[in-house]
């Protein structure tokens, strides 16, 4: 039988306010735990919440970078339930009146289609603390210095139908929200959580399935490995005859496996009602037009920019403007560079692949877009080849030099480009390789001639110690050889 | 000095007839020795009283002082204190010593006012006779010279019955759907609920936020005005305070009251009212005739679903406001919990007492899935109803007044098994809080030896208003100067 699939996505935002939601306590991660938590976090009795204006704007912010409605009074509701990281034993969250109502983002599909995603509604709330399991033999330690930071939860329709548009929209709202600067866009600290929701229906059907939600996806390569895990299950699941049961399940990337968390019988009566503590919040044109006015360059605007100004085409443009941190380092390495086509394939090249290796964001690259574009000088004005840039790149990576130049000089990189000193090279090499040169001039098919060439680069590469021009002595090999 | 009001302290003080230190030692032993058979305190703070009234008189010394500095007074156990218990009167607080004020605690402080304790209450100001507080109940000093233990009224019963019996001229109460006035009415003394948001609830200790409000008890209507100069106030902490002007309720207690427009509602002279209690108030209403009032019938036709809609919504709320008494981080914790359910579940059943538990769970079942609606959100639409009663009563006349309570003050244990008649008491007091308007309770008359409230109720923000009519009403009669023996 044939499947589709429908996938839809909710999304936590923690913005990057300097206090929490309702507390003057600060945001900032990586405390001592507890550190960060005054009466208000502990819900110390009689305590009592005053909301936080920063939060409201980014969260209209946000509302008008997906295209939103804002609304104009948004009331707060507790979500009453138990946990020991809930200090209040309620979440106050938002139910009916959210702030931001019906929007949408556009994202970029791999065969060049764009594809609407509409935006259900975003939400603002107060994050939990942290139960710590590990730590404490028997026990659990409550951190609450996460508690009442202020998130925005987006919840967007059902209209993704397999792994890579949800994840490219995942991707595109990670552009937004870390392009308005309102969250930093963690996915590891979980800055950015992303749940999704995935139910199979038959081909062409109206009728949606019963969906699960998945959690705990903390980067968007276990965000794809989940919902292909997912979809196969159900799929499964369908095939054998059987019924999907409505529940959240726990993803765990390192397995790639899944488990149950609750199922919809087990889920909480949350007995949502006005927060009496809140009064519901008004928010005026002026407000919403001072932020509009306050909104930053956004990706889709940028990718247009990236394509005029760089010459990049709609791929490389698109990858690169998605993320503001990452455009923000390729406009670095581009100016510095000089050569923005050189420049974009580092960066989505060398640089990238190290960054997901070892499960770095660009915040934590080692090396900066300015080192990065000295080295695209480099290799543009032939210094160094290919082969030296990989290295430098190693050295400024490891940290063990932080100067282009200093490191193409300490390790004897700078590449031979003397065309007389190249072209004796050439000459001793053609006549130490007699039968291979008659091979090769005997040979018409230019496909097979070509890859006879590259058998005298080792000899040449060996006989300059690495240093000479590759491109220099293939200009050199193809004279002398006569065509 | 024990028979002195706020005022008249005040004056003994700056006139230097006294030190503070003298007074507080002074009413700290009456205090000690008369609150045994009242049990009107949960926590005597001796030392720290002693310390302070030792401030008072320096910062006397220096020129510094207000009308408050050195007087002692009390506070309900529900304001937070700064490194004294503070208990709610709940067995899941015995231990809890917050280490903040609340924006009430703080002001006296700053005043210079010297608190002696923290008045018993009502458990989580759950109730209506100060029966339901884990450090026992408060007997009503009156009666007692019958040899009767009756009820001081509640929650804010501890405070009450104090300033009756003369351990403090003063103290703070709270009132949620009569906790100031029906106390005040059983005890004969003067007592104010203001309008919703005029006093800070930052570190009161929440019942329902949407109905809580602080306010003031005294024997008379200038030592409540003197009071809610102190309380009064906006407080950015309390996201629900009012950020408006507060005027010197004392400035206007001697204007003339002639041509107030009286109301009586007619539906609160109706029901259970007790015979001779309606006479008393109908005779102190023909004293403000006297003093140049008319008088005419209103009608608030809803009043007859005030206390099902306030028992909804006080419930809903206190649900959701009592889940933060969990074990986990401060107060009461069960003994050797097995895991987190079981922390949880025998914290709470050990912790709460019987009525608390009730109204737990009547709220929690109120807005559960499939029952919001109808419970919920009907009296939320019932409230809305209520507050244009009044609203349209006050388009015809000035303030309203009636009974406080349907009768005197009962013995102790004769309504803790039914908790519906117990309920019944705050029938003229609940809607006031429903509506968020201003009411006073003030001494008008005895029935059978034993106390009689008359409830004087305000538009929003007429808390001088108010405090006006008592106050002239106080200098043609002496209720709330009759002592109890």
């Amino acid at each position: 039988m044939q499947w589709d699939i429908v996938i839809g996505l909710e999304i936590h935002v923690q913005l990057a306010t300097r206090t929490k939601i309702f507390s003057g306590s600060s945001t900032a991660y990586g405390a001592e735990p507890n550190t960060q938590a005054n009466a208000v976090d502990l819900a110390m009795p009689g305590t009592l919440p005053v909301p936080n204006e920063q939060a409201f704007r980014y969260a209209v912010m946000f509302g008008l970078a997906v295209n939103a409605e804002i609304e104009r009074r948004s009331v707060f509701e507790r979500k009453n339930y138990f946990y020991p990281d809930l200090p209040k034993g309620y979440q106050t969250t938002q139910l009916e009146r959210p702030i931001v109502g019906p929007g949408y983002v556009d994202i970029d599909l791999a065969n060049g289609e764009t594809r609407r995603v509409r935006i259900h509604h975003a939400h603002l709330e107060e994050d939990a603390g942290k139960s710590l399991h590990e730590d404490f033999h028997g026990m659990t330690g409550i951190d609450l210095n996460r508690a009442g930071t202020p998130l925005i939860e987006v919840v967007t329709e059902p209209d993704m139908s397999n792994a890579a548009e949800a994840v490219a929209c995942a991707r595109k709202l990670h552009g937004i929200v870390t392009s308005l600067g309102i969250c930093d866009g963690d996915m590891s600290q979980g800055s950015m959580r992303f749940d999704v929701n995935i139910s199979l229906k038959p081909k062409g059907s109206e009728i949606l399935g019963t969906r699960t939600e998945t959690k705990n996806l903390n980067s968007f390569r276990f965000m794809e490995q989940a919902i292909a895990h997912e979809v196969e299950r159900q799929m499964d699941i369908l095939e054998d005859g059987g019924t999907i049961v409505q529940e959240t399940r726990l993803y765990n990337g390192d397995r790639d496996q899944s488990r149950s968390m609750r199922t919809k019988e087990e889920a909480n009566d949350y007995r949502y009602f006005p927060c009496p503590d809140l009064l519901p919040v008004e928010i005026d044109d002026a407000f919403i037009d001072e932020a509009r006015n306050s909104l930053p360059e956004l990706p889709d605007a940028r990718k247009a920019r990236f394509m005029e100004q760089y010459g990049l085409n709609d791929y490389d443009a698109g990858l690169l403007a998605s993320d503001a941190k990452l455009a923000t380092f390729f406009e670095t390495t581009a100016e510095r560079g000089k050569d923005a086509k050189l420049a974009s394939n580092w960066v989505q090249g060398e640089f990238s692949a190290r960054l997901n290796a070892e499960e770095k964001s660009v915040a934590d690259s080692p090396i900066s877009g300015a080192q990065l574009g000295d080295l695209v000088v480099r290799i543009a004005d032939n210094t160094i080849s290919s082969a030296g840039a990989k290295k430098v790149f190693e050295a400024l990576w490891s940290g063990e030099n932080d100067n282009v130049d200093a490191i193409i000089d300490a390790r004897g990189l700078k590449q031979v480009s003397d065309s007389g000193e190249l072209e004796k090279m050439v000459e001793e090499v053609l006549a130490s390789m007699p039968d291979q040169v008659a091979q090769y001039q005997q040979e018409s098919d230019p496909k097979k001639r070509k890859k006879m060439l590259g058998g005298f680069m080792g000899p040449l590469m060996k006989a300059s110690k690495g240093q000479g021009n590759p491109k220099l002595f293939n200009e050199i090999l193809v004279k002398k050889l006569g065509g | 000095m024990h028979n002195k009001s706020v005022a008249e302290l005040s004056r003994e003080l700056e006139s230097g007839k006294i030190s503070s230190v003298e007074l507080t030692r002074q009413f700290l032993g009456h205090l000690k020795k008369e609150d045994e058979q009242l049990n009107s305190f949960i926590t005597i703070t001796e030392d720290e009283a002693l310390a302070d009234a030792h401030a008072a008189d320096e910062q006397r010394a220096a020129g510094r002082a207000t009308r408050w500095t050195g007087v002692p007074f009390a506070h309900k156990d529900i304001f937070c204190t700064n490194g004294v218990a503070t208990t709610c009167g709940s067995k899941m607080l015995a231990n809890f010593v917050p280490p903040y004020d609340a924006r009430v605690t703080e002001n006296f402080r700053k005043a210079g006012a010297v608190c002696l304790g923290k008045t018993n209450m009502d458990e989580f100001a759950m109730g209506s006779s100060t029966e339901s507080s884990h450090f026992g109940a408060t007997t009503n000093p009156w009666g007692l010279s019958k040899g009767e233990k009756r009820v001081p009224g509640g929650s804010s019963g501890g405070s009450a019955a104090a300033v009756a019996a003369r351990l403090v001229p003063a103290a703070t109460a709270t009132d949620t759907g009569g906790s100031i006035r029906q106390p005040a009415a059983l005890c004969g003394v003067t007592g104010l609920k203001p309008t919703y948001g005029r006093v800070s609830r930052y570190g009161m200790i929440a019942f329902a936020s949407s109905l809580d409000q602080g306010g003031t008890m005294a024997r008379t209507a200038e030592d409540n005005a003197l009071m809610l100069n102190v309380m009064a106030g906006f407080d950015p902490r309390d996201s629900t305070s009012l950020d408006r002007e507060v005027p010197d309720y004392t400035a206007t207690l001697d204007e003339p009251l002639k041509g107030l427009r009286i109301g009586l509602p007619k539906e609160y002279f109706a029901g259970n009212l007790n015979a001779a209690l309606e006479e008393q108030v109908r005779s102190a209403i023909g004293e403000y005739e006297k003093l140049g009032a008319t008088v005419k019938e209103v009608s608030l036709p809803h009043a007859h679903l005030a206390i099902a809609a306030y028992y909804v919504i006080a419930p809903a709320e206190a649900s959701a406001n009592l889940s933060r008494f969990d074990g986990a981080r401060y107060g009461y914790r069960c003994e050797d919990p097995k895991d987190l359910l079981d922390m949880y579940t025998r914290t709470r059943a050990e912790g709460f007492g019987a009525e608390v538990k009730r109204r737990i769970l009547v709220g929690t079942y109120a807005l559960s899935a499939g029952y919001f609606d109808a419970y919920y959100l009907k009296a939320q639409k019932v409230r809305r109803l209520i507050q244009q009663d009044f609203i349209d009563a006050f388009r015809e006349v000035d303030v309203l007044m009636s009974p406080t309570t349907p009768s005197p003050a009962f013995i102790q244990g004769e309504k803790s098994d039914d908790p519906v008649t117990m309920y019944l008491e705050d029938v003229f007091t609940v809607a006031v809080n429903l509506a968020g308007i201003p009411a006073m309770s003030v001494p008008a008359g005895f029935v059978d030896g034993l106390p009689v409230g008359l409830q004087i109720i305000g538009d929003y923000f007429s808390e001088a208003r108010l405090l006006n009519a008592a106050h002239q009403y106080q200098q043609v009669t002496d209720w709330h100067q009759r002592e109890p023996q």
